[in-house]
């Protein structure tokens, strides 16, 4: 018999820390198979973030840090700078990337450094108990947005695709969601693509994925997917906003 | 034929391969594992497919699948 | 090797890439600007990487991801820059990695002015950022100290797996010397300094090894481990103190009627006042404290002859080194404190007058 599906050796026997149903660890597994899949584990560098992927540093079986909150990109940049022949990635969630890291992964995407930026927006802050995000949704209920998101006095949620892909230098960048068996293989895609063009030092290659809360939403593993579906994916469009390594690359899915 | 497995080590018990499963052959079982969850199992491996959906849904990478 | 006539800030950037520091990262600031431009100009001829990143946040995130990568790294600034970078100070120290840090002191608080000062000692020497740490503190008082500083910056760094600090200040960023350098690091001696972390830094896992899981961290939730985490940090600075205390006496004797003690630029003008008072027979003596961490305390106590009556310290500050002459005095002698603030640097003349008073 073959196994034709496991836990990729890119990752370490250390079971993650999430709450049960929790989609980082999809996340978690996508970027783990791509390494392997590019037969990087060995020259694979990971920055973690300030988050509930905060320990994503214990999770990845290769070199890793833990950065400051918000700073992964700078981070990264200093770790490739120094080991250009080493491949690195930054993990991060909304808050850490798009409030108080937002100069941070602005300007590594402007310069074009050659990483790979995974983003996990699930529109709260998770690891501090569900405060609003900077993508928390127009009306949604948070712990400091207990009667909704007011886009009045707070504004509207970021869209970091549709930010960053106004930049010349970035070379990728996808959203996708991680919200069924059918999305969780386009994301696959899009992930094998970004380590690809890591692994050739293509540029700067971003993924973000819709992803969930089920903890701080108050919404079952199963139904918080389609409460994204219904309530995420109308604001955050899935599809490819950059290719540089394709021609004709449309916008998002209509 | 096609075998999938659960590592109860690793399983949260969030149901999310119980849903994905095209064969709803999935089941949480009735025992738990060290952390207090009902694991997930297979309960009619022979109807099995191998088709992979409840690992690639599987957010703690707890799954095997064999052909 | 015959002496150049350079800034200090110039000087300070030729010598850490002769020390073999590759890498480099800040944000522009007066006035601290000429080692930014000179690393700007001379990183790319030696093969290196200048990058002027987005903020001084940034910068020493930066850093953090070089050193945690084994690589010699710097970054500098001024004043207002360096309280932004306490936050990634703190993580560095945490972390136990090697960098240097260079801070071109300016008058404060806020955006103060341009002018020198050495209003940061505080910021320096007693934390800045969060946590229990320390940084290792030069305080360089001329060009040639400031440079041979940054060879030795990139030594104890590398020794001790801690940041350092060069205090330095707008005068002697800005002032030219002649100074003498070091012969550089070849690049074979660069690519072993390059090397000597990969027991513990990101690297290539050149030789496939399984187990090759290399974590540059401060987070550690199990109280009990980050106890251990830091009682081992305070190990390695009673290590510190015990062998890299550095100081300078100047005309200590047991004639001395008066002690001063004074750092960096400040103490320059105090050995002008002392040389003028040593003309009309006072005797005073000075101590220089190098090291402002690890502090000199002993030798402090040392200094302190039979006729000493009084000790004086000067700073171009409100008195932030005192409390630590006070320390190491523990009220043998009355201590005094005079400065000046805003950016404004005493006089000989001013300083003379202030230690007649005490004859
Ligand atoms: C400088 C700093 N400010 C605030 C915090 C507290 N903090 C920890 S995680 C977090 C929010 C994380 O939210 P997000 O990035 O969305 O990640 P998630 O937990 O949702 O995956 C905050 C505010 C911190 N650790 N450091
Ligand atoms: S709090 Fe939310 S984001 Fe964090 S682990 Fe739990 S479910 Fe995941
Ligand atoms: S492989 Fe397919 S059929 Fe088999 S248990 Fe998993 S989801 Fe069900
Ligand atoms: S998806 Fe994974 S963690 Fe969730 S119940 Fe199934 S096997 Fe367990
Ligand atoms: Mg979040």
């Amino acid at each position: 018999m073959e196994v034709i599906a496991r836990r990729p050796e890119t990752l370490t026997k250390t079971p993650f820390t999430y709450c049960p149903g929790c989609l980082h660890g999809v996340a978690h597994r996508l970027i783990a198979e791509a390494i392997e899949e590019n037969g990087l584990i060995n020259q694979m560098a990971g920055v973690a973030p300030v988050g509930c992927s905060v320990f994503a540093y214990k999770f990845f079986n290769f070199d890793m840090a833990e950065a400051a909150h918000g700073r992964a990109p700078a981070v990264a940049t200093g770790m490739k700078r120094a080991r250009p022949d080493m491949h690195v990635f930054t993990y991060q969630g909304d808050g850490d990337l798009a409030a108080i890291g937002t100069a941070e992964i602005v300007h590594a995407a402007n310069r074009g450094e050659k990483l790979s930026v995974f983003f996990v927006n699930n529109a709260i802050y998770g690891m501090t108990g569900g405060q609003m995000a900077p993508t928390t949704l127009p009306d949604m209920k948070t712990t400091t947005s207990p009667y909704g998101r007011n886009v009045e006095d707070i504004g509207y949620p970021i869209r970091m695709c549709e930010l960053l892909s106004t930049l010349v230098a970035p070379y990728y960048v996808e959203r996708v969601s991680l919200l069924s068996p059918a999305e969780i293989i386009k994301a696959k895609k899009a992930v094998g693509k970004a380590i690809q063009y890591n692994r050739e030092n293509r540029g700067f290659t971003f993924i973000e994925f819709v992803s969930t809360c089920p903890t701080n939403w108050g919404i079952d593993p199963v139904k918080s997917r389609d409460w994204a579906r219904d309530n995420m994916l109308p604001f955050f469009k899935v599809g490819c906003f950059r290719d540089k390594g394709e021609e004709n690359v449309q916008g998002v899915e209509k | 034929m096609p075998k999938m497995t659960v590592d109860p080590y690793y399983c949260k018990g969030c149901g999310l391969c119980i849903a994905a499963c095209p064969k709803k052959i999935i089941r949480f079982s009735e025992n738990i594992n060290e952390k207090g969850y009902h694991y997930a199992e297979c309960y009619k491996q022979e109807e099995c497919i191998a088709c992979k959906m409840c690992y690639m849904t599987c957010p703690d990478v707890a799954i095997k699948v064999e052909k | 090797m015959a002496k150049i006539l350079m800034k200090g800030n110039e000087a300070v950037a030729e010598a850490a890439i002769r020390s073999g520091c590759r890498l480099y990262f800040a944000y522009p600031i007066t006035p601290q600007s000429e080692l930014i431009e000179y690393m700007a100009k001379m990183m790319p001829k030696v093969g290196g990487t200048f990058l002027q990143a987005e903020s001084e946040v940034a910068a020493i995130n930066m850093v953090y991801g070089a050193a945690g990568a084994g690589k010699r790294v710097m970054t500098s600034s001024s004043s207002p820059g360096i309280s932004l970078k306490q936050e990634g100070i703190s993580y560095i120290a945490g972390a136990e990695l090697p960098a240097v840090i260079v801070n071109v002191q300016r008058g404060g608080p806020g955006l103060g002015d341009i002018q020198p000062a050495q209003a940061d000692y505080f910021q320096a020497v007693k934390g800045g950022g969060h946590g229990d740490y320390h940084l290792i503190v030069l305080a360089p008082n001329s060009v040639q100290e400031f440079a041979d500083m940054a060879s030795d910056a990139f030594d104890l760094a590398d020794k001790y797996r801690n940041p350092v600090m060069i205090l330095s200040d707008g005068m002697l960023g800005q002032m030219m010397e002649p100074v003498e350098f070091k012969p550089a690091k070849t690049q074979e001696e660069i690519n072993t300094l390059g090397e000597q972390h990969t027991a513990w830094c990101i690297c290539p896992n050149a030789d496939g090894d399984a187990k090759h899981h290399h974590e540059i961290n401060s987070l550690e939730l199990d109280p009990s481990v980050l106890e251990k985490h830091v009682n081992h940090m305070y190990e390695k600075y009673a290590v510190v103190e015990k062998n890299e205390v550095r100081c300078e006496t100047y005309n200590v004797s047991d004639d001395n009627e008066v002690l001063c003690v004074a750092w960096g630029s400040a103490s320059r003008i105090v050995k002008s006042a002392i040389n003028e008072l040593k003309k009309e027979g006072k005797s005073v003596g000075l101590i220089r404290p190098i090291t402002l961490w690890p502090y000199p305390y002993e030798a402090i106590v040392k200094a302190i002859g039979p006729k000493v009556r009084q000790v004086y310290v000067f700073e171009l500050n409100t008195g932030q080194m005192l409390d630590d002459v006070k320390i190491a005095v523990e009220g043998r002698v009355p201590v005094k404190f005079w400065g000046k603030v805003g950016g404004i640097v005493f006089t000989p003349a001013e300083i003379q007058e202030k230690l007649e008073a005490c004859f």
